[in-house]
């Protein structure tokens, strides 16, 4: 047995401080190192019955028929419910967070491989897993389509029949920027690079795969639903408006959960199937899908098909960006994004450089696949855009025989064009791109790493340097223009302060690994002068919490951390009112350092914020129209997205034998902002990479021409390993956000969004003696190897 | 959490009673050691089976590493693990070492077994692309305690299909043992811990300068590991060399019939195997002569 005796010096940052931000030990941590979370799988109710769904075994399908006589007659079963059944109740469809409707069970057709056909009750999850083999489904089944490029071909057979007046597979079009500005300086350029660019389909496979248990009481008519979902309150609001509860008579719990990456931000078919099936039995009713449905049925990421151009003059000053993408939404439109942005924040896909024109037209399908669109941590599908930038830009370099990070330099806006409108329309709040450039540089050595590939490429040896080089949009956002199916995308924090001066504070958001617990009370703390250990963090519960969107985008510390330095402030003046009293001087007089006030120029007459505390809850008198307790509550709706950027540098070595890619180094230089607890930073910025190198090198969920989803288990959809990861070398610049509270601006997919295109243009640039200028994901060996044979193809 | 079909379940307390049972309940029972390829087919069910006999009581009398002076012997319920880490067999074969460190993971590796990796007959499979290698013999034994010895190319009847019939087993392993021996094995692969996109074992026979005879076993290029006997043919007698070995990777991307799928083109998987015929064999000609 080991005594830890002292912590690593990096860990004393708090210590030192009393209060606020820096290095600190999770205080989450201790439960989940000791298995003591408590997730969905783990709720346990008195006479629960377990819910099993039937899924789709073909892509497209008319159902003719559902024989459940057998089903119902297995032993355990308490009920098995269809489609039909389900739309008796009006409840076999549902909208999606895009204005599209969802089945809940499938009535008419079955639509994507692994979509909802029916559900078993059953005593136990045996019981219930047994009776679906015995559900006896007819299908018609109908040709599929299940490459995008095919959906809008006259002869494509039809997916939404459902849709009133729907005679294609056309979903939306979507366009920014201004087409004839683009165009003219596309005439005048020097240089026009085009390249056609696949992001494939990806999943954020989630360790903890979806689930809830639903618990209606049908005497006093509330549903308690614990639920795997990253926005509880939303979810009430739309379990209300979908099911006709009152709102009031619905809780959301979101208890621990293990990821989400966006793969929780949905409402998906079985979260609806449990709440009918504890409201037909009168029970309590747990249902958590397998791997394999995770994987085949729930939000998948990209699936964009682009086309970048890039316009320049000869010596590397880049005019224009145009873009044109063919986006795969799957059988149904179940994006998850701001109402008015179908794209996400693919507008975006200017980057970091000051053009004068871009323009992308997009135009998005039906397929017979799983809906879905916006998750694996993609800030709204920054991922895409900034994947697309940066590639382009690589292939520019390549063109003008450039350096990609000189030429990265030259085109960066400069720090005093900020607040930088760009040509699409976003407006950049902060920035200083070249100091972070640089120190990427330094880290990774470039000109040293730059010299030891010529002396490889002599050799015949293959090293690749990749830069990638990017802005994110974290934080949706303004009510003005952000809502979800008309929720608007604001924030609620409440503080209450107790007699002996310690604090509760209860989020609107709710962590999926973020490490709120600890970052939440550091934020507060930083304000009010209570320590971090002294503050307990609350979130997850609708009933405990005030109302707000939820996390994802990256929008936690950017909205509610906001909330809740605000909230802190709100409590701070009240103890400001309270302390002048105490010490018998004007509010005026009084100066605030480190959890007390004291009275200007004479520090030693103070008093403490636990004294405060004291006061406010005790016997004595209160200033003038001051009210008992410490407590206060806000709604914080944010003006701007904040803006994070980062410099990425990725090393790669390619065996020349087998096309094998091995990820050498990896330089990640991120500013968020103010930093809040660099560790947690850490933490989210590894993750992401390791994500990047998964999407780089390995993952896709691919299928077969008839449409079977080929990546439905964890052996044949491959997630990276620690062995396919380098030891990350991270750095980080500070260019706060000058409209947020404490400067801080998102980075929890900051790496996610910034490392596929380092990886792609290390690949690629290890790849040049062969000529190649473009592969797309996933570079698996073999993918790699057509490359160096002058065969790259897209992924299919 | 995916859930199998019921199946009703007993451990075996010997070599004897295991195939007893699998005698009395013939193709509906299974017997389970590691585990991690039936139970995963089972969760997905792909594969249900009726019963299942642990043996894992009876590493006892199965598992074993003996070395001879004419054969290695490998009780079949001998884990991936002690394989890794037998001193013995690596001084004798260092092909299992090389397999073993790119089998699966450590969690898997304390478990599956030697036997469980033979039976499954994967065509991806390491372990039987080394005992192709090194031209193994399988001790099937049967009820009343009758054995029969066969080769590897005996052994695996098909895809998932051994000679292994209802109420035997397969208890040992037998490697023949010459002098001036060097083996060697690599393994491509997406991802640590995946099934071989293509993988390679070499084996080769010195005697002074000359090759005496040489082996060489491919993993995921067809319907079964493969061992290419016109390789032998073609460096029995010869002097290694960098040409030989070229020749050799030639007649392996010539005679092996891969097909494309997620893990890799047809075309690519030939190259793979021309590519890691070369590295093994010059690998285990180092080691032949060290």
């Amino acid at each position: 047995m080991t005594t830890v005796h002292e912590r690593a010096d990096t860990f004393h940052d708090n210590d030192q401080k009393p209060v606020g931000y820096g290095r600190m030990l999770r205080k989450e941590d201790p439960r989940f190192l000791r298995g003591r979370g408590r997730y969905v799988d783990d709720v346990q109710l008195p006479g629960m019955l377990h819910l099993a769904i039937l899924r789709a075994p073909v892509a497209h399908a008319r159902i003719v028929s559902i024989d459940t006589s057998a089903a119902e007659a297995s032993p355990g079963v308490r009920a098995v419910v269809t489609g039909a059944m389900l739309a008796q109740q009006g409840l076999a469809w549902m909208p999606t967070l895009s204005n599209d409707v969802q089945a809940v069970l499938a009535t008419d057709k079955v639509r994507f491989q692994g979509q909802e056909v029916a559900f078993v009750v059953a005593e136990d999850r045996y019981a219930a897993r047994d009776a679906l083999e015995l559900i006896d489904v007819e299908y018609d089944v109908l040709d599929p389509v299940i490459d995008a490029r095919r959906a809008l071909e006259p002869d494509a057979p039809l997916i939404r029949d459902d849709l009133d007046g729907k005679a294609n597979n056309h979903c939306f079009d979507w366009e920014t920027g201004d087409e004839a500005a683009t165009e003219a300086v596309f005439a005048r350029a020097d240089v026009v690079v085009s390249q056609d660019l696949v992001y494939p389909r990806v999943h954020p496979a989630p360790m903890e795969t979806c689930g809830a248990v639903a618990d209606f009481d049908a005497v006093d008519g509330k549903l308690r639903l614990w639920s795997t979902t990253q926005a509880p309150h939303a979810h009430r609001t739309l379990y209300a408006i979908v099911a006709g509860i009152p709102e009031h008579k619905i809780q959301v719990i979101s208890p621990d959960i293990g990821g989400g990456f966006g793969n929780k931000v949905p409402i998906y078919p079985g979260y609806v199937c449990a709440i009918v099936a504890s409201i037909v039995t009168g029970k309590p009713v747990k249902w958590m899908e397998d791997r394999s449905e995770n994987l085949i049925s729930t939000g998948f990421a990209r699936d964009y098909i682009m086309r970048g151009e890039i316009a320049a003059t000869r010596d590397g000053r880049i005019l224009g960006i145009r873009t044109n993408v063919l986006a795969d939404h799957g059988a149904f439109n179940g994006t998850a994004a701001p109402v008015k942005y179908p794209a996400g924040f693919f507008g975006v896909f200017t980057g970091s450089y000051d053009i004068e024109a871009a323009y992308c037209r997009m135009t998005a399908v039906y397929t017979n696949k799983a809906p879905g669109g916006v998750a694996y941590a993609c800030s709204f599908r920054i991922t895409e855009a900034v994947y697309l930038v940066e590639r382009i830009v690589d292939c520019l370099a390549d063109e003008l025989g450039m350096d990609p990070a000189e030429l990265r330099l030259k085109n960066f806006i400069k720090p005093e064009q900020f607040p930088y409108t760009t040509r699409t329309g976003w407006v950049y709040d902060s920035g200083n791109y070249e100091p972070t450039m640089r120190l990427a540089m330094d880290m990774a050595g470039y000109a040293e790493l730059r010299r030891e590939q010529e002396e490889k490429r002599a050799r015949g040896e293959l090293m690749g340097i990749g830069i990638a080089f990017f802005t994110e949009a974290v934080g949706a956002g303004p009510r003005k223009n952000m809502d979800i199916l008309g929720l608007g995308m604001a924030d609620g924090c409440e503080l209450r302060v107790h007699p002996t001066g310690k604090a509760v504070v209860r989020l609107s958001v709710q962590s999926q690994g973020q490490g709120h617990e600890t970052t939440f009370a550091q934020i507060v703390a930083e304000e009010i002068g209570i320590p971090p250990a002294d503050i307990e963090v609350l979130h997850g519960d609708t009933d405990n919490t005030p109302f707000g969107l939820g996390t994802y985008g990256s929008r936690s510390t950017p909205v509610s951390g906001a909330a809740a330095a605000l909230v802190a402030r709100k409590v701070r003046d009240k103890a400001r009112i309270i302390a002048s009293g105490m010490l018998e001087v004007s509010v005026a007089d009084l100066e605030w350092e480190k959890g007390a006030f004291h009275v200007k120029g004479d520090p030693g007459t103070s008093v403490t914020i636990q004294d405060i505390a004291m006061r406010a809850h005790g016997a004595g008198d209160l200033p003038e129209g001051i009210e008992g307790g410490l407590e206060a509550q806000i709604c914080y709706n944010p003006s701007n997205l904040t803006y994070p950027h980062g410099a990425y540098i990725c090393v790669v070595d390619i065996d020349p034998g087998t096309a094998q890619v091995k990820v050498r180094r990896f330089i990640a230089v991120d500013d968020c902002g103010t930093r809040i607890n660099p560790m947690i930073i850490e933490g989210q910025v590894h993750g992401g990479l390791t994500d990047g190198v998964g999407m780089a090198l390995m993952e896709m969920i691919a299928f077969d021409e008839d449409g079977n989803c080929l990546g439905a288990s964890l052996m044949d959809y491959l997630i990276p390993t620690s062995l396919e990861v380098p030891d990350w070398e991270t750095g980080f610049t500070v260019t706060p956000s000058p409209h947020h509270p404490i400067g801080a601006k998102g980075v929890g997919e900051s790496a996610t969004v910034g490392s596929p295109p380092a990886i792609v243009n290390a690949v690629v640039d290890a790849l040049k003696p062969f000529g190649v200028r473009h592969a797309d994901m996933p570079l698996t060996p073999s993918r790699v190897w057509d490359a160096m044979r002058g065969q790259a193809r897209p992924p299919v | 959490m995916q859930v199998p079909a019921p199946f009703e379940y007993e451990r075996a307390t010997s070599v004897d009673h295991a195939i007893g049972l699998l005698e009395r309940l013939g193709s509906t029972a299974r017997l389970i050691a590691g585990g991690h390829s039936l139970l995963p087919m089972m969760k997905l069910r792909l594969a249900n089976f009726d019963y299942l006999i642990d043996i894992n009581d009876l590493h006892a009398e199965l598992g074993y590493i003996e070395t001879g002076p004419d054969e290695v012997r490998i009780g079949a319920l001998t884990r991936h693990r002690e394989l890794l880490e037998s001193a013995q067999l690596a001084a004798a074969f260092p092909i299992f070492a090389d397999a073993e460190r790119v089998i699966a993971d450590p969690v898997v590796r304390n478990r599956g077994t030697l036997g469980g990796s033979l039976c499954q007959a994967d065509p991806s499979e390491d372990l039987s692309a080394v005992c192709t290698t090194l031209d193994a013999r399988c001790v099937i034994r049967g009820p009343g305690g009758a054995e029969r010895v066969v080769s590897m190319e005996e052994f695996h009847v098909g895809p998932y299909e051994t000679a292994v019939a209802d109420g035997e087993m397969l208890v040992e392993v037998r490697l023949p043992v010459r002098p001036g021996c060097g083996s060697a094995y690599e393994k491509v692969e997406r991802r640590a811990g995946d099934w071989a996109v293509v993988s390679a074992g070499a084996a080769v026979w010195l005697d002074g300068g000359a090759i005496v005879d040489a082996r060489v076993g491919l993993a995921a290029v067809g319907p079964n590991t493969t061992g290419i006997p016109e390789i032998s043919a073609a460096l029995r007698g010869r002097e290694p060399s960098e040409s030989l070995f070229e020749q050799a990777g030639a007649i392996a991307a010539g005679s092996c019939d891969p097909a494309t799928d997620q893990r890799g083109s047809a075309d690519y998987k030939r190259h793979l195997a021309a590519e890691l015929t070369r590295r093994t064999l010059r690998r285990a000609v180092e080691r032949a002569r060290s």
